[in-house]
């Protein structure tokens, strides 16, 4: 019989990436992805638990750009005052699991889990968002299209601690919107994601930022339709099928087939390209 | 691995409670094994149903996500130890709206609530969806829990019980409500007697599999605090269960093979804290993998591999009701319909997984888990485990959700021989996946079905063939069998019928009881055909409906002459309904783009009780000595109300306030057998049994005065008054003689419904009472999409007497739910859906609108002419969505549920 395992839970962040260095631990912080890999009462370990580290929790705002911290939790992210550009990730927090999901889940985490379904990652990409990774090696920053390589893979190497997100103040501009398709109101993992972050002004859209999740091993960017959009006419702005489908990798599972997530893909843009439309006066 | 354990200081509703738990537990079970605090509801483990919420700083949480260490230095409230007055309000909301049925999801549900209430005071529905989106309730539909919730500071508490001969047909809140909402109920997992080993199961990973065990006494040995390891070879009795038993053949622990995933081969027992961390992977057991078959298509294939060598062809048993001509009838027929249709395995998710608990009383073994049937649970454990059945007590705990499921052995054979070779108390709780994987399924069905009409629209003849897959072992499945036959043709005069079906086994889950007995899956290929069929009549399809329902008088393809029908009392009640429903509508899609908006209808008839076959239900009624009126109640209580219900017909048959009555039981040891909760038999079969009881009772009393029935009967200490105008008349109950059940007066009475055999035609009469209904779904489709949002449901059902009209909108509103999650959402797919993130039940944002309207047709054979209601609710629902889809969009659903994928495709077929 083995000895029990480790549960630490330290104060600071060189604590925590000294004994990363030191062992294979499995990273804790809001749980929401741990405990239901379990059937036993406690996590299985051994465990580092970060939540006692208040620097990696909450959003920063500078002239770089915004930084929002490892366990900052979807509830934070919700109920902070943030730009229209992070109107798309806010409405994504609203969509994780129900609020006592949102109450625990971590943006990390989110990340770190790498499901194909994760709410968090097709707003983030339409920010352009780079993952913050500290290590006793150092630190450093990888866009989020690199750091999530294939369901339940990530770029983190066994000894870092992804400390943040960071968003360009580049990827500031203009208004985010999210979408998410299930078969049920609450609780529910999607069948399709879309997320758009949409720069317009005088009626021309000047930017585009588009992703889709659920459609494909990762969440992806969609760069042909992002410059078949860029400097239309909102009023006859158009999402090509073919635009759509040439991105995406679905499958057919329980919630649906692959054909039928491509077509979703293509109306919930079409709708959310639809709803600049009709906004088009609001959003200069 | 786990961490030590360590010394945590909690502080929970401003008190300081330090505990001695491992920094990773759980905080769900640091709460419940480590605090005490058992309204914490273990329900999933995994944040998919929100049972076990609690408060921290005041914000909602699943306490099953939180690593205890986490919660330190924060403020914890659970029901049990939170703000007093605002819980207070909540708890009297909730049973005044008879928000709490079987209670497993209430404290989590007025947890969310109070975080709600404390910050919005008088929230409206969507506040209040929102804030409870988190919490599964497989009971209410949530209706009920909306307006409880919004009620909370807008309301004053509920009024006083109803007066003599007022009980019946009194909105009574439930008798055995106030434990539900104040955490207190104690539920299969609820009861830990000190010292209790824990029984954990190995379980086969493969569909099927032949295992043969390594060196046990090995493994056990380097394992100290396991007390034994138990296999087939340990069981004394006769290792095969079944709830019908000349057809029991499923073993406790499987002896050579495994025939389905996550059938039970060995058990682990020993020292809680120990045998819940183990790392059973490493058990010594190895597999041999065999080919399997998963569909009743597959199933029934001569290739297919066999099940049970005694039954050739996979097939357990077919099921058949001739009348008339029927091939002749549609040759002839002016419109004709066919259609195939197919459903899928459903999970009953009630949100409390099986658990229980059993010890040693003398040489009688008692077991106290969650149950729908205590005698033929205490009857088939005993077989299993070679005791009589008189050295076997069960007592059923709380069941939190039952909806047929626990109406089979699950825990029950696997404690009591862990209770038996350990001699001590043993307890056992399913993980949710083991639920899911282990315990049975509503039957998947292909079926297909031709119905002819004449040219006014009435009904000729039907053919009807229904394949359901049973799954593994027996279970329920003859009963579906058998009861599908007889109802596919809904209620509705059909002169020339031939329905026939079969029941396939497949290493898929057993299938048995699900609110229904495969009458729901039947009633989406008749109700969906007939839509079809009235629009070739061109017949409005109410109309189409009310033309052909059964009345007085009519005979049913069994050839049973029906009275009482209430079929087209329920279409004329929703006719209004109807044609607000049609033009509203209209009035959408004509400026509509992607989402179109439809209507649709459907009906059922469900015989109430066992088809053809006795099923007694016997009721005491006793005074003791001091003047106590005790009523054994040995109907179990799923949440359903059986409780109340009886208590209320006794109350009233006896001639008492409701309030002098006392419940005992369920108990085999204290109640007579009241058979089992299913077949929506409880209201009619023990409440005539009750309203029998308590008049004989009311006429032994009367006999001890020569006053006449007309007499009013008050009580108090020692004594029976009886009045008659301005005479009294007192009974001195001190110098009476008591009986071995401690009552100077008593009766018993055991009432079992007038049915007959069934020919090999299936001609006779199969049920002595039918309920009746009918529902309106009104529906928008995504026609760009394929989702569908439910928008509102009008629903009119006959249940002859409305005994308590609270609890019966709860049935309602509650089989609404489940009949919306099987045509929406709801498919339990072997192997990839055994948790409830994957398998989808409805959320309190998914459920419509209820309109219920109760139609009383009082039938001559039921209590005060009460009928059955728990399963009708559920029938309409499905066919009522299906329907209404395809009046929206041109969809025609042939597979449920309509997925988005699944309406998609439809929609593309039909353009």
């Amino acid at each position: 019989m083995s000895h029990p395992a480790k549960y630490l839970r330290p104060p600071d962040l060189q604590q925590a990436i000294q004994a990363l260095a030191d062992e294979d631990l499995t990273i804790a912080a809001g749980c929401t992805d741990l405990f239901p890999a379990t059937d036993r009462k406690s996590l299985q370990g051994p465990v580092l638990d970060i939540t006692a580290i208040p620097a990696l929790r909450g959003i920063r705002q500078d002239d770089e750009g915004t930084q929002i911290g490892a366990t900052t939790t979807w509830r934070d992210i919700a109920t902070a005052d943030l730009p229209p550009s992070l109107f798309g990730l806010q409405l994504a927090a609203r969509e994780v699991g129900a609020l006592q999901i949102q109450n625990r889940g971590t943006i990390a985490g989110n990340l770190c889990n790498a499901s194909p379904a994760a709410d968090g990652v097709p707003p983030l990409l339409t920010l352009d968002a780079e993952v913050g990774l500290c290590s006793i090696r150092g630190r450093r920053q990888i866009p989020l299209a690199q750091f999530i390589t294939g369901p339940r893979q990530t770029e983190r190497h066994h000894d870092e601690l992804v400390t943040h997100i960071f968003i360009p103040k580049s990827a500031l501009q203009g208004a985010g919107s999210f979408v998410k398709l299930g078969a049920r109101k609450y609780l529910v993992i999607s069948i399709v994601m879309a997320a758009t972050r949409i720069q317009v002004a005088d009626g021309l859209i000047l930017s585009a930022a588009i992703s889709v999740g659920s459609c494909g091993p990762v969440a992806t960017r969609l760069p042909a339709l992002e410059a078949h959009l860029t400097g239309r006419r909102v009023s006859d702005a158009s999402i090509p099928p073919a635009l759509v489908a040439e991105t995406l990798h679905p499958i057919d599972d329980i919630r649906a087939t692959a054909a039928y997530r491509i077509d979703a893909a293509t109306v919930l843009l079409q709708r959310m390209v639809g709803g600049l439309r009709a906004s088009s006066g609001l959003v200069a | 691995m786990t961490a030590h354990e360590q010394h945590i200081e909690l502080t929970i509703n401003g008190e300081p409670q330090a505990i001695f738990v491992a920094p990773g537990m759980r905080l769900s079970d640091a709460l419940r094994d480590h605090a005490g605090l058992k309204s914490v509801k273990s329900g999933c483990d995994a944040g998919d149903c929100g049972a076990c919420t609690v408060l921290i700083d005041g914000a909602q949480n699943c306490a099953c996500l939180i690593p205890a260490i986490q919660a330190g230095g924060k403020d914890i409230e659970t029901l049990e130890r939170s703000e007093p007055g605002l819980r207070g309000r909540l708890q009297d909301a909730f049973l005044a709206h008879g928000a709490a049925q079987c209670g497993i999801c209430t404290p989590g549900i007025m947890m969310a609530a109070m975080d709600l209430l404390r910050n919005v005071p008088r929230p409206t529905e969507a506040e209040v969806e929102t804030a409870l989106g988190g919490v599964l309730c497989r009971c209410t539909g949530y209706r009920k829990i909306v307006s409880a919730v919004m009620a909370v500071n807008l309301e004053s508490p509920p009024g006083t019980m109803p007066g003599i001969g007022q009980a019946v047909g009194a909105r009574v809140t439930r008798l055995d409500g106030r434990a539900k909402v104040d955490g207190s109920e104690v539920f299969g997992a609820d009861y830990v007697p000190e010292g209790a080993l824990l029984v954990r199961a190995i379980r086969s990973p493969h569909f099927r599999a032949g295992f043969s065990f390594g060196d046990i006494e090995s493994w056990q040995a380097t394992r100290p605090g396991v007390e034994a390891v138990l296999t087939a070879r340990d069981i004394e009795g006769e290792n095969a269960f079944g709830v019908i038993p000349p057809l029991a053949d499923q073993p406790a622990l499987a002896e050579h093979e495994a025939r389905f995933l996550g059938e039970p081969v060995a058990l682990v027992v020993g020292e809680a804290s120990i045998v819940e961390a183990l790392d059973l992977t490493g058990f010594p057991v190895s597999w041999t993998p065999q080919p399997h078959v998963l569909t009743e298509r597959d199933g029934a294939a001569a290739s297919a591999p066999q099940v049970h060598a005694k039954r050739p062809g996979n097939t357990l048993i077919r099921g058949n009701v001739v009348s008339g001509q029927p091939e002749s009838a549609l040759e002839h027929a002016a419109h004709a319909v066919s259609g195939t249709f197919r459903t899928s395995y459903v999970e009953h998710a009630y949100i409390e997984t099986e658990a229980g608990v059993g010890w040693l009383e003398e040489d009688t073994l008692v077991v106290q888990a969650c149950t729908q049937a205590p005698f033929m649970d205490r009857n088939d454990t005993a077989k299993v485990l070679g005791l009589p059945p008189e050295k076997l007590r069960i007592i059923p705990a709380a069941a939190g959700g039952g909806f047929g499921a626990k109406l089979d052995l699950s825990v029950q054979p696997l404690i009591g021989l862990a209770v038996l070779k350990t001699g001590k108390p043993c307890r056992m709780v399913f993980t949710r996946n083991e639920s899911m994987q282990a315990t049975t399924k509503r039957h998947p069905g292909t079926m297909t079905a031709t119905i002819g009409a004449d040219g006014q629209g009435r009904i000729t003849g039907m053919t009807f063939h229904g394949d359901f897959n049973t799954g593994a072992y027996a279970s329920w499945g003859p009963t579906v069998a058998t009861r599908v036959p007889v109802h596919a043709c809904g209620p509705y005069k059909t002169p020339n019928y031939r329905a026939t079906s079969r029941a396939i086994h497949t290493h898929g889950p057993t299938a048995g009881a699900f609110r229904g007995f495969g009458v729901p899956q039947a009633a989406i290929c008749q109700e969906m055909l007939y839509d079809e069929l009235a629009e070739k009549c061109g017949m409005d399809r109410l109309a189409f409906r009310q033309l052909n329902a059964f009345t007085d008088g009519d005979q049913t393809p069994c050839g049973q002459v029906l009275s009482a029908v209430g079929i087209a009392d329920c279409l004329h009640q929703l006719q209004p309904h109807w044609d607000r429903a049609l033009a509203s509508a209209q009035r959408f899609n004509k400026t509509a783009k992607e989402k179109r908006r439809g209507v649709g209808i459907a009906s059922c008839w469900y015989g109430c009780g066992n088809t053809a076959l006795p099923n007694p239900s016997t009721i005491r009624i006793g005074i003791t000595p001091q003047g106590r009126i005790r009523l054994h109640q040995g109907a179990t209580d799923v949440g359903q109300g059986a409780n109340t219900v009886i208590a209320q017909i006794a109350a009233d048959a006896l001639g008492v306030p409701l309030a002098d009555i006392e419940l005992l039981g369920p108990d085999t040891a204290l109640t007579p057998d009241c058979g089992k909760t299913s077949a929506s038999r409880q209201t009619y079969i023990t409440g005539k049994a009750a309203e029998a009881a308590g008049r004989a009772l009311r006429s032994r009393i009367l006999r001890q005065t020569n006053f006449s029935d007309a007499s009013e009967i008050t009580r108090s200490e020692g004594v029976i008054i009886v009045h008659e105008g301005a005479s009294t008349q007192a009974i001195d109950l001190s110098t009476m003689q008591v009986d071995a059940f401690g009552y100077v007066l008593k009766a018993e009475e055991t009432y079992d419904p007038p049915t007959t055999p069934l020919d090999e035609d299936g001609q006779g009469t199969p049920y002595a009472v039918y309920g009746y209904g009918a529902q309106i779904a009104e529906v928008e489709v995504d026609i760009q999409l394929g989702t569908t949002r439910v928008l509102r449901v009008t629903a009119a059902h006959d249940l002859g007497r409305a005994i308590n009209p609270l609890l019966a909108e709860g049935q309602i509103e509650g089989g609404i739910a489940q009949g919306l999650g099987l045509a929406l959402m709801e498919e339990f797919i072997p192997g990839h859906t055994d948790n409830l993130h994957d398998y989808l039940i409805p959320t309190i944002g998914d459920m419509p609108e209820v309109v219920s309207i109760l139609v009383e047709k009082p039938d001559p054979e039921g209590p005060m002419g009460a009928k059955g209601l728990g399963e009708h609710v559920l029938i309409p629902t499905a066919p009522a969505i299906l329907n209404a889809i395809r009046h929206a969009s041109g969809a025609r659903i042939t597979k449920v549920p309509a997925l988005p994928h699944r309406v998609l495709a439809a929609l593309g077929q039909n353009t």
